[in-house]
């Protein structure tokens, strides 16, 4: 039974935007996958306030160490490709685990998490060698908002490997079914957005810092 | 309703098409052209190939290059005929990104220029 | 071995906290037992505390904060108590340093444990039902956020016992806020119960913004929503934007006072007001995630009590979407006084006067919606019409205060006192009471109490006004706000009328807790029978009283806008075809563990007991990993068993 009125659910707006199919609720997989980019941007605005303070404080180096001092831009180098090459590596390593070929999904996946972990050698080994110095996060409001930033990056990027392995371990456990395809879908999407924080981090952080 | 049936024209970044052969090119013309906007930046910043007071505004304009390939090679937006959702919420973050680096940056400069001993 | 945990933490020689906390525990401990001797255990651990149903949990936040209530208007009538003697010379019955613990406490709590549970419980409740779907996108989620914030809120509480509270007011400024000017407890207590909740709070905004823009009815496309629902959606996309950066700006306070950085220390090139810049970049957006969902509570009750749709749906939501924007655009109007120069003070200036214009539009859909409508003025239609008058005064309060050359003038003052609390009283308490009412018989089966309901407006309008009326002149006049003791006699009278006007909103919550008791009591005469008590327009109506688990059996098609009023209109029942097999989320005690070992880890990071803080930390892990394991999650209910609940249902109607 219809009501013939004016159809009163149609979106005014031009162009088919916000034209919604209203078909019911979506699959489990598009309302999963969905929660998490939303998180995601959620943990972007939480990066963004840490990328203001950095901005606002990182001329406040209290007669410390300054940025051109410290920043050596060669291991920057090397750490920023490691983790773009992890992120494509993720990738071919999720296309696999989509088509259910385990041996590629493993060796993509170990791929990954080694060159994480180079990207995390290297960061530790830089803030060790700041903490060294007489640089440490304590020393100055610079130092403090440098430290927390790329530090709180690190911190999800450890988190990361960690749910990488775990997720690994449902795979070989439980096998390439739905929701462990999803988590893993989720997975991938942390570890793009970790690269695209990381764009922010080198170009604003270490290569502005370093030339001024 | 079944829960599981898959909205074929409804997409969420990340969410992979069928077919195999574009998605690898996908993910390899991405790397490379985030490999060549990265080793850009590095030269830009350490070279006197750009006019000193540009570096900056170059810099800049590169990573948010690079993070759009990121977006359209490793995350997929904007392609499936329904992702409106994805980029609308993207376009969201963005804005409130912007507003809350920018407007503090901002503020604060404001503020210090203002209030801080000299 | 226990940090700086000690036998001083507890106010032995402070008798007003002692003999509060030894209350307080003899209310808990009557309830504990209760409940034990009586045999509840299993019933409230399965039908409660692991529940994933967007009801429950949304009558259990509600139910939070109706408790914390209590608690934060105890500080209330603290404060007003002491600003009402302890004039001139007269000490007063409260040292500044619990006074200042007091009104740190009751800001704290009224805005993220009453509040915020208050407007979450009611979204919780309401929008699946509305959206006709059958819960939220992730239940699971839904019960540990819910959990978190209870967390939250028992570690403010604890304060009050063990250690003591923050005396920095409750938005927690530096350089006060630092190590070096609140060595003790206190402001951790602040941070850290903050935090837990926060990081709740933003999994209810991931979990409804997901819910509502994926998950609707067959049918419902966005112009045939509920305003209520695009009010949900605005709230909850702010709370997804706002609270990171509160957590941020938190996060970067305790590694101040844990490992000695600068954010924003006097010293080591620290900024403090680079604090107070992030603080209300949150907190500007947060009263909107408050405002929001009450808005769209009278956006229902208007319509259904007026007996007419809701004047110009569009322009309510456009309204509604353009004051989510803006209100990332204003937040610099909380600190006018700082000093930013004319230019950022214009700019702001000039956001903030701009954000009434889509509010007035609401205020003018309202009212037209009630010119030439049916009013039938039941207790939440009261609430509107209260609500009405009410805001708008506060909204016009608070325009006055965008204007920087008078922000100047009354920038910390009673007058910004009583603007806020003319907007939030005004604004969602009324909003809560109003939805508390409106959708109580849907939760439970059965109608509150009218006359006791009229009796607690009344109560809460005039002591409303009685209490913040005279704080505007007071600000005019020159009082600020936070004042131990009054320096100037001359305010006492007005002082008076505010503590009057704090003792009728006392009489108003005694008529809601008897509200609640005699409508317990004389449940049966006022069963709801045919699921809508009140002529209702949107789908939640077309369920039983309470529902079944399952929220629909078949879910609605949905033609139009007042999804549920075109039904009625047009004749049509419940579909009656064979029932099918439901899937509905298991319960888990995912929530309440993570939860329980989130307060054994914040309470030992705020007693720096690091081994304890470790192993809490990674008890909760452990149960993040244990929950993220399990692939089977949801369990059938068989058609028959459905058939069964359906049939049951259609015999009470008839």
């Amino acid at each position: 039974m219809t009501i013939t009125t004016t159809d009163e659910g149609s979106s005014p707006l031009p162009f088919g935007l916000l034209r919604e199919h209203g078909d019911g609720p979506a699959s489990k997989r598009i309302v999963v996958a969905y929660g998490f980019w939303i998180f995601i941007l959620s943990d972007m605005v939480m990066f963004s306030a840490l990328f203001a303070a950095y901005a606002v404080l990182s001329g406040n180096s209290a007669g410390g160490p300054t940025a051109p001092e410290l920043f050596n831009l060669h291991n920057v180098f090397i750490e920023t490709m490691c983790l773009l090459l992890s992120s494509y590596t993720c990738g071919l390593g999720v296309l696999s685990a989509e088509r259910r070929q385990l041996m590629p999904f493993f060796v993509f996946t170990a791929f990954t998490f080694l060159l994480g972990s180079a990207f995390l050698i290297i960061e530790a080994r830089e803030f060790a060698g700041m903490i060294e110095k007489g640089a440490g996060p304590a020393r100055s409001a610079f130092l403090s908002s440098f430290f927390t930033l790329v530090g709180t990056h690190g911190a999800h990027v450890t988190a990361g490997l960690i749910a990488l392995v775990y997720l690994v371990v449902q795979v070989i456990v439980k096998g390439l079914q739905a929701a462990v395809l999803r988590r893993l879908l989720c997975w991938s999407l942390f570890w793009h957005a970790l690269d695209i924080v990381w764009v922010g981090v080198f170009t604003l952080v270490y290569l502005m810092g370093a030339s001024h | 309703m079944s829960a599981d049936h898959e909205q074929t024209f409804d997409r969420t970044p990340g969410v992979e098409e069928r077919e195999s052969t574009a998605s690898y090119l996908s993910y390899s013309v991405g790397l490379a052209l985030a490999v060549v906007a990265t080793g850009a930046s590095f030269i830009v910043s350490q070279t006197g190939l750009l006019w000193g007071p540009g570096i900056p505004v170059g810099l800049i304009v590169l990573a948010l290059a690079q993070i759009g390939v990121h977006l359209v090679f490793f995350l997929h937006l904007g392609s499936g005929s329904d992702s409106t959702n994805n980029i609308l919420a993207l376009a969201f973050g963005v804005l409130i990104v912007f507003l809350v680096i920018a407007g503090s940056v901002w503020i604060i400069a404001n503020l210090n220029s203002n209030m801080m001993p000299s | 071995m226990l940090g700086r945990l000690s036998w001083a933490a507890i106010p032995f020689n402070e008798p007003l906290p002692l003999i509060t906390a030894a209350a307080i525990a003899v209310v808990i401990a009557a309830v504990l037992f209760t409940v034990t001797v009586k045999g509840w255990w299993p019933y409230l651990w399965r039908e409660w505390l692991t529940s994933v149903d967007h009801k429950r949990i949304g009558v259990m936040y509600v139910v939070l904060g109706l408790v914390m209530l209590l608690r934060g208007f105890s500080d209330a009538i603290m404060m007003r108590t002491q600003q009402a003697i302890a004039i001139g010379g007269a000490p007063g019955y409260l040292p500044p340093d619990h006074y200042d613990q007091i009104f740190s406490a009751h800001g704290t709590i009224m805005i993220f444990f009453v509040a915020m549970p208050l407007v979450i419980g009611l979204m919780n409740f309401a929008v699946p039902l509305q959206l006709g779907v059958r819960d939220v996108a992730f239940p699971v989620l839904n019960s540990v956020s819910l959990w978190l914030t209870a967390t939250g809120a028992l570690l403010i509480n604890v304060s009050l016992v063990i250690g003591n509270f923050a005396r920095t007011g409750w938005m927690g400024y530096p350089p006060l806020s630092e190590l070096a000017f609140s060595p003790d407890v206190g402001v951790d207590y602040y941070l850290w119960s903050l935090q837990i909740s926060g990081l709740g709070t933003l999994l209810t905004g991931i979990n409804f913004v997901t819910t509502i823009l994926k998950m609707r009815a067959p049918g419902m496309t966005y112009f045939r929503m509920p305003v209520f629902c695009w009010t949900a959606l605005a709230a909850n996309l702010l709370i997804v934007a706002a609270f990171p950066v509160l957590t941020a700006t938190f996060v970067m306070l305790l590694l101040d006072r844990y490992l000695g950085m600068h954010f924003f220390t006097n010293d080591g090139g620290g900024n403090q007001m680079m604090y107070v810049n992030l603080f209300w970049a949150w907190g500007h957006p947060e009263v909107y995630i408050l405002i929001l969902p009450a808005f769209g509570v009278f956006s229902e009750v208007v319509a259904t009590f007026s007996g007419k749709g809701l004047f110009s749906y569009r322009s309510m939501v456009w309204a509604t979407l353009g004051i989510c924007i803006l209100s990332f655009m204003v937040w610099l109007h909380h600190f006018f006084t700082m000093g930013a120069g004319a230019n950022v003070n214009a700019f702001f200036g000039i956001m903030s006067s701009i954000i009434a214009v889509p509010t007035g539009v609401k205020v003018f859909n309202w009212l037209f919606t009630m010119f030439r409508g049916r009013i039938v003025f039941r207790t939440p239609m009261l609430f509107a019409v209260g609500f009405i008058v009410t805001f708008v005064i506060g909204g016009l309060t608070g325009v006055l205060l965008a204007v920087p050359p008078a922000d100047f003038v009354l920038h910390n003052s009673t007058f910004l006192v009583a603007h806020f609390h003319n907007v939030i009283i005004g604004g969602v308490v009324f909003g809560a009471l109003a939805g508390i009412n409106y959708w109580f018989p849907k939760a439970f089966g059965f109608t509150l109490n009218e006359r006791l309901g009229h009796a607690s407006f009344w109560c809460w309008l005039i002591g409303f006004y009685l209490a913040f009326m005279p704080l505007y002149a007071l600000g005019l006049m020159g009082m600020t706000r936070r004042l131990e003791h009054i320096p100037e006699p001359s305010w006492q009278p007005l002082l008076l009328v505010a503590e009057a006007g704090a003792i009728v909103i006392f009489c108003g919550i005694l008529c809601q807790i008897a509200q609640l008791y005699v409508s317990i009591r004389t449940r049966q005469q006022h069963r709801d029978l045919t699921g809508d008590p009140w002529n209702g327009r949107t789908l939640e109506w077309s369920t039983a009283s309470p529902p079944p688990a399952y929220n629909y059996a078949v879910l609605p098609r949905v033609e139009t806008v007042d999804a549920f009023w075109q039904m009625k209109r047009a004749g049509r029942r419940a579909a009656e075809h064979a029932h099918e097999a439901i899937e509905m989320p298991r319960n888990s005690p995912a929530g309440f563990i993570t939860a329980f070992f989130a307060v054994v880890m914040g309470f030992s990071l705020i007693w720096q007991i690091w081994w304890l803080a470790i192993l809490g930390f990674l008890a909760a892990a452990t149960m993040v990993l244990i929950a993220g394991w399990s692939t089977e999650r949801e369990y059938a209910i068989s058609a028959a068993e459905v058939a069964q609940m359906e049939g049951g249902r259609l015999e009470q109607r008839a």
